[in-house]
């Protein structure tokens, strides 16, 4: 049975915004070849981490969501763990609640955006 | 009977203050799911330390406590939230 998984990897701060695209696309590709469905996809850009992780103190942020078989978390894990652009990775299933939490805040968002947009357009 | 004219009288009753009663602010606000990417959010139930709070401070439900310690370890991880800090606050 296909379940709702969310996953989230941060990349090193060394990549340029090209490379950092590349490796995002990477793993897109990856994951819909392995025939996951993507229902959502965001980029939190380079943040600040709380923590320096490998001697890094920032990290392009980047999170999927997706609909697939569990075999094949394991698989994307090892991808995260052989690519050393990524430092630091976590994959969670979602359960009924998640679900109904994620999708609302894209709601939200994209009401939120549209609204931007308006303003925009009026100012 | 000496003690009879010592008794203070207090016109107005004495304010003895009453601990406010807690409560799980996730049940009473329908909250179901915990989202570990708000940091923001999860830092009303750790200590300036970074330390997470016990449930008898916060008056959290069990079920909900349970979820709440395992989204800020996920924060942690993401390094969202610190292990350890002085001042987070």
């Amino acid at each position: 049975m296909a379940r709702r998984y969310e996953t989230v990897f941060i990349m090193t701060p060394v990549l340029s915004d090209d490379q950092a695209k590349e490796t995002v696309q990477k793993f897109k590709k990856f994951l819909t070849e392995k025939g996951a469905e993507i229902k959502h996809e965001e980029s939190w850009g380079l943040k600040k981490l709380a923590y320096p992780i490998q001697k890094k103190t920032t990290g392009f942020y980047h999170l999927f969501e997706f609909e697939a078989e569990g075999s094949i978390v394991s698989e994307l894990e090892v991808n995260y763990k052989r690519d050393e652009r990524v430092i630091r990775y976590l994959t969670v299933s979602l359960d009924k609640y998640g679900v109904e939490f994620v999708e609302k805040r894209r709601k939200l968002k994209s009401e939120k955006v549209k609204e931007d947009g308006k303003k925009e357009t009026e100012v | 009977m000496a003690q009879q004219g010592n008794d203070i009288r207090y016109l107005t009753p004495i304010n003895i203050e009453t601990k406010k009663k807690k409560y799980c602010r996730f049940k009473k606000a329908r909250i179901k799911y915990i989202d570990y990417k708000d940091a923001e959010f999860l830092l009303k139930f750790v200590n300036d330390q970074g330390k997470i709070l016990p449930r008898r401070i916060t008056g959290t439900s069990t079920k909900f406590q349970k979820k709440i310690s395992r989204a800020i370890k996920r924060a942690r991880h993401l390094a969202l939230l610190p292990f350890v800090t002085d001042l987070l606050k």
